[in-house]
């Protein structure tokens, strides 16, 4: 589904990213640990293709496809989802437009037509019970005086709305107290299937005591030093990161 | 220019739609002003000597006048004896509907505008203008069966002297300012309306109004009133074809607000811009105000999203006790367009309230002024007003900028005013963008969603219009 060979990119002139490797396949769960500054987010922004970042080297195929061609909106509309970090507010935009204008988009890139209001309404109230969105929410502007809990439960919920092949989920779980994860984590785990992909970027194990991943790998100045399972991350949760990047620098 | 922001640019070379001309005989007096002039446009418009009378003191008056050039604008010098003054499209009479050219019906046909009242927008009557007549106005006669009179301002004078006689001017006087005199003298068609007391008019009223013929100025005066307790909507539309030259729209429009009345006035302004560098495009100067009586309620909604120079301040006369002014206003400008429009509040009476809500959006290289003045008069007890002024940036070679002032001669007053100047940041369109949308389509959605406050007053069938207007005004501007 993904396959990453030697990817390079640099905001400015710094060089970020510096030869990243990674096979993901359908029905897989991959998480992405590291230090703070080891280029994490860099990752998941250059996948979504957030032009801030240059790509220099490397290539990167997505569905069959060369992603680093592809517009921001085509690399959506195809199925690859980023969960802000941050998400950001767009005041007067409501929701639930913002969605419809969405999912309409990935609709008619499909060849399908466009959702009537009853079908989109339906397909709101489904979607935002998968992670106890209050419906309410739905009315409101995006992220506009939404909670922390709040704007990362719809971060899910737009996941859950647009159905993607590929979710990037950028350190989902920060800023969120004990049941707000809770939520979140189940309601990344109701949304996955033997279909899909995640990558899940976090820096604690918790998350990962929900979403539980096939691969864990260290991301260390702009590469990936070391892959394992789960009980990686178990071992990075008491150990940290300084055997491994000894290991590295020796 | 980063590469996002050169994206947005290429991609806000919005098209206009309206810039067709109509074929069709037009006649039309000799370029120039001088008494005769009006004289002339009184005799075609079969005035009667008072209307003629008053004209003549208003451009004697003119003549006395300065250009003002206190507004954030660069206009190029205005020859005012190179307008035509007067352009009727050839027809017969106005009255019944086979009476009326084809062509004529076509073209408001084609901006949307059918002049059968069968196929009319439910519960909208029309008086069409084009150049310098009223072609048509529908529902009269339902109208009349509530006491309605909705008729061109030629007609009123004719038809309802003493009506005319008595507002006219009353709101805007000829000594008003430059434009206002010129208007004055020369006005030529625009809508009269007058709800008798206690009457709610059931229909939304609206004028519509198209410049058609080449080098002609369209001078539209437009008179509203609202007796006791009465209650009218109305709408204003206007377009123009698109041309090299640059024309002349100097409106006046009066609004008497009597006691315990009310009056809504929205305005979609989309005439000709001009082109992407610049080239062509209307002068619209205009005088808008509303005096209000004891209990009186006068809100102003516009959406300006047109004309090369715009140059509008719709204003509310708190006169009576306990009235309230409102006034919300988007104004955007592109390209090299350039607007300074905003309101007067004049608090009067005791316990007068007054809003206002404006949002300017600057894109291309062109550069957005709000000016507005909050007076309170030294007998204004417990006046009130709430201003938010809003500006919202695209691209980095427009300008936005806001001139409010207070003038409070009344210690109980309390007056707030919020103001806030953003840009659509990259992060904003990066999230769209990353949600499938084109970034045509998420700067329209976030435009109109900061623009959401304003549109909201508009009737529905306006606002979704509004909204599709500000999505393809924007076109090519931003990312």
């Amino acid at each position: 589904m993904l396959s990453v060979k030697n990817l390079h990119a640099k905001v400015g002139d710094k060089e970020i990213l510096r030869g990243i490797n990674l096979e993901v396949r359908p029905g897989e769960v991959h998480a992405i640990m590291g230090p703070n500054g080891s280029g994490k987010s860099t990752f998941a922004s250059v996948l979504a293709g957030n032009e801030k970042f240059t790509v220099t080297e490397g290539e990167v195929e997505f569905m069959g496809q060369n992603l680093l061609e592809l517009s921001i909106e085509d690399r959506a509309r195809m199925g690859m989802f980023l969960g802000f970090q941050y998400p950001v507010e767009i005041p007067g935009v409501t929701m639930a437009n913002f969605m419809k204008m969405a999912v309409n988009e990935q609709r008619k890139f499909r060849g399908e037509e466009p959702l009537t209001a009853g079908e989109f309404l339906r397909m709101m109230r489904e979607k935002s019970a998968v992670v106890e969105l209050d419906s309410k929410l739905t009315s409101r502007a995006v992220n506009e005086g939404f909670s922390g809990g709040e704007k990362k439960k719809n971060e899910i919920f737009q996941m859950a709305m647009l159905d993607p092949k590929l979710a990037v989920l950028d350190e989902t779980d920060s800023g969120l107290d004990i049941d707000a994860l809770r939520i979140v984590a189940t309601g990344v785990t109701k949304l996955h299937t033997s279909e899909n992909a995640t990558i899940v970027i976090t820096h604690y194990q918790r998350l990962l005591d929900y979403i539980v991943p096939d691969y864990v790998h260290v991301l260390y100045k702009g590469q990936i030093i070391y892959s394992g399972d789960k009980s990686l991350a178990l071992k990075l949760e008491k150990e940290g990161y300084d055997w491994l990047i000894n290991q590295q620098e020796e | 220019m980063a590469g996002k922001d050169k994206e947005i640019f290429d991609n806000i070379d919005g098209e206009y739609k309206y810039g067709f001309t109509t074929d069709i005989e037009t006649e039309t007096i000799a370029r120039g002003l001088n008494e005769d002039v009006i004289r002339l446009i009184s005799a075609k418009k079969e005035e009667p000597e008072w209307m003629l009378e008053r004209r003549l003191k208003a451009f004697r008056h003119w003549q006395t006048m300065k250009l003002p050039t206190w507004a954030h604008l660069d206009i190029p010098e205005i020859d005012f004896q190179d307008i035509i003054y007067y352009a009727a499209p050839k027809q017969r009479k106005e009255g019944t509907m086979d009476d009326i050219d084809p062509e004529l019906k076509r073209t408001f046909d084609k901006l949307g505008i059918p002049l059968e009242e069968q196929l009319s927008l439910a519960g909208f009557a029309v008086d069409a203008v084009m150049d310098s007549v009223s072609v048509k106005t529908t529902f009269r006669e339902t109208l009349a069966e509530k006491g309605i009179i909705f008729c061109s301002i030629s007609e009123a004078v004719r038809e309802y002297p003493d009506l005319v006689k008595k507002y006219l001017g009353s709101v805007v006087p000829h000594t008003d300012n430059f434009y206002a005199a010129l208007n004055a003298a020369v006005f030529s068609d625009g809508s009269f309306c007058y709800i008798p007391k206690g009457v709610r008019c059931p229909m939304e009223l609206s004028t519509y109004f198209r410049i058609n013929a080449e080098g002609t100025g369209q001078f539209e005066r437009t008179l509203l009133v609202a007796d006791e307790g009465a209650y009218v909507s109305y709408l204003e539309g206007c377009t123009a074809p698109r041309r090299d030259e640059n024309q002349l729209h100097a409106a006046v429009v009066e609004i008497v607000v009597e006691k315990d009345a009310e009056v809504k006035y929205s305005t979609v302004q989309n005439w000709y811009p001009g082109d992407k560098d610049g080239k062509g495009g209307i002068y619209n100067f205009v005088t808008k105000r509303g005096l209000c009586r004891e209990g009186g309620h006068l809100s102003w909604t516009q959406v300006e999203t047109g004309s090369a120079i715009t140059w509008k301040y719709p204003s509310c006369v708190l006169l009576g006790d306990n009235s309230v002014g409102e006034f919300y206003s988007v104004a955007m400008t592109n390209n090299y367009q350039q607007a300074d429009t905003g309101t007067k509040m004049i608090h009067i009476g005791r316990n007068t309230r007054s809003r206002i809500v404006s949002k300017g959006i600057s894109a291309g290289k062109s550069q957005n002024a709000y000016r507005g003045l909050v007076r309170v008069a030294k007998g204004a007890d417990n006046a009130r007003n709430y201003s938010q002024c809003d500006s919202l940036l695209i691209g980095d070679k427009c300008g936005a900028h806001t001139f409010p002032e207070i003038d409070s001669h009344n210690p109980t007053a309390v007056l707030e005013h919020e103001a806030t100047t953003s840009k659509i940041s990259e992060e904003q369109l990066f999230y769209c963008n990353q949600r499938g949308l084109s970034t045509e389509d998420a700067v329209g959605l976030i435009v109109n969603g900061y623009a959401r406050e304003v549109i909201a007053k508009l009737p529905m069938e306006f606002a979704v219009e509004a909204q599709k207007l500000l999505a393809v005004s924007l076109e090519g501007s931003v990312g």
